[in-house]
């Protein structure tokens, strides 16, 4: 069974992430304010909710969440999981909510993610295999993998870091046009990246995104429900998800990600050739990590990402549009909501409501999530069609 | 020197062996006695072809630097005395370990051949390192 067109992005919700968590919120106040808002978006009605895919709060975890959500929301779901495979999981969230629906398990799914940046009263659990041979040495946060990646990058290829810091000056050129973007107030420079504070070599302060707290959902519809909905519906036409590893050490290669089977999938099933796509969506949590997304997802040739990047205007107006929402780097990381951002921003792309940054007769659109230490990845292709 | 207040590994029923080889200053790994393959770190089974015929070996301790950073900025207190390299070390029997490069930073290159250290690092915990051969 092929995912392609059995179910459309219709209703969208995202929050401007707070540098801070603001003192009176929740994880789950701000879902209930996510549900109310991308309900209303799509032009629906709370009951025709009926599937529901949620990320676990850092801020409020615990077991068995979904049905814990679901309940506080008022949601009486025929579909109800939590996807936890990291900063993938938003992106893991849109083709597992077209496949329930293709299966006719049920026909309009709440995707929802929200988070505050600081810990609850309950810790989640680190895997013990981690705390056994990656913490005691160091190896602990996402810092210190992406770092690795970078510099095997450097030695493998010749990036410079002029390449890498090109990402977040270009990125940040359409964070100026993003009303939602937290750290969109004023341009940047390659000189100010390479300025910044080094934090692990080679990656500095501003080629790492910065956590924040925040929120998003996307409702996703079957073509019936579709039909009625307010929006123009950004198809999902090709999906591929792909994990070799947890700890990078243990991948295959620092520099062949498991993207690359992802996207082989997506593009496959969307039966579209790269050169057709108008916009990129890839998850920056580095600007190392476009580099990786842009070669294994073929935009470019292994290795070249660092060039490819030089070469192309990656700003909304540019001849290669990519995270027009700022990506993470500019916007924020609202925990998931970091990795749903680039959902979000395809799919407000397509239904044509990108406002000062809108690319020109955007009609496809190339999503990438990445999880954990470019563990877990998922590609998706979207459309809206005429 | 002072107490130590860094994670320190606590063993499974499957590592057990390997960090109590590590405390004599011996670098153990599990060979699959069904693919031939050398693991790292211990599993229940082959990670290649699911065999559950593993065998310690000891190895040579030598291999290559695949990869590092030098943490500047550590994303936890335990770690926040100063800079520290954390390593990718590819030993010569293949397999990948994460690990410390006991080296100045301004020594470091991607390839460079390295060779073990143990740290004891409290009188019941060791830690396998590695510095330039």
């Amino acid at each position: 069974m092929s995912l392609k067109g059995k179910a459309a992005a219709i209703g969208i919700a995202e929050l401007k992430p707070w540098k801070e968590a603001p003192p009176n919120a929740t994880p789950l106040g701000l879902m209930g304010r996510l549900t109310a808002e991308a309900i209303a978006d799509a032009g629906l009605e709370k009951k025709d909710i009926d599937g529901f895919l949620v990320g676990m709060p850092v801020a409020d975890p615990g077991f068995i969440y979904p049905a814990s959500a679901a309940e506080v929301l008022g949601i009486n779901p025929r579909m109800l999981n939590v996807v936890d495979i990291g900063g993938a999981s938003p992106a893991g969230m849109i083709w597992r909510a077209a496949a329930a629906i293709g299966a006719g398990m049920c026909s309009a799914v709440l995707c929802i993610v929200a988070d505050l940046n600081r810990l609850g009263d309950q810790k989640v659990p680190v895997v013990s295999v981690q705390r056994e041979f990656e913490a005691p040495y160091g190896n602990i946060g996402a810092n210190c993998g992406y770092a690795m990646i970078a510099n095997r990058h450097m030695y493998e290829y010749g990036t410079t870091p002029e390449q890498m810091a090109k990402v977040a000056v270009d990125q940040r050129k359409n964070a100026l046009k993003n009303p939602l973007a937290a750290f969109g107030d004023k341009p940047l420079t390659i000189a100010d990246v390479l300025a910044s504070r080094m934090i692990v070599d080679p990656l500095h302060l501003f080629e790492i995104v910065s956590p924040c707290s925040g929120g998003s959902a996307v409702i996703v519809a079957s073509p019936e429900v579709a039909r009625r909905a307010k929006n123009p519906p950004a198809w999902l036409i090709g999906a591929g998800e792909y994990s070799n590893h947890a700890s990078i050490t243990y991948a295959p290669s620092l520099t062949d990600s498991p993207i690359k089977p992802a996207a082989e999938n997506a593009f496959k099933m969307a039966g579209v050739e790269r050169k057709d796509i108008d916009l990129v969506c890839p998850y920056d949590c580095y600007t190392i990590t476009v580099l990786v997304t842009l070669e294994d997802a073929g935009f470019c040739k292994k290795g070249q990402g660092g060039p490819f990047v030089a070469e192309h205007d990656l700003s909304y107006a540019g001849d290669f549009p990519c995270n027009t929402h700022g990506g993470q780097l500019s916007f924020g990381q609202p925990g998931l909501g970091g990795g749903m951002s680039h959902v979000v921003e395809g799919i407000r792309q397509l239904m044509g409501r990108g406002e000062g940054r809108q690319v020109k007769d955007a009609a496809l659109a190339y999503v990438n999530g990445n999880g954990g230490i470019m563990s877990e990845q998922v590609s998706l292709i979207l459309e809206r069609r005429a | 020197m002072s107490e130590y207040h860094k994670p320190l590994p606590k063993p499974s029923p499957v590592s057990a062996p390997y960090w109590d080889a590590v405390r004599r200053h011996e670098l153990i790994l599990q060979k699959c006695g069904g693919c031939g393959a050398f693991i790292y770190y211990p599993r229940p089974r082959c990670p290649q072809c699911l065999s559950e015929n593993l065998e310690w070996r000891s190895v040579s301790g030598r291999g290559k630097l695949y990869s590092y950073t030098v943490v500047r900025r550590a994303s936890s207190r335990a770690f926040a005395d100063g800079p520290y390299v954390l390593a990718i070390v590819e030993l010569d029997e293949g397999p990948r370990m994460t690990t410390n490069l006991i080296v100045e930073p301004e020594r470091i290159k991607i390839g460079m051949p390295v060779t073990v250290v143990f740290d004891d690092v409290t009188p019941e915990h060791t830690l396998v390192k590695f510095k330039p051969a």
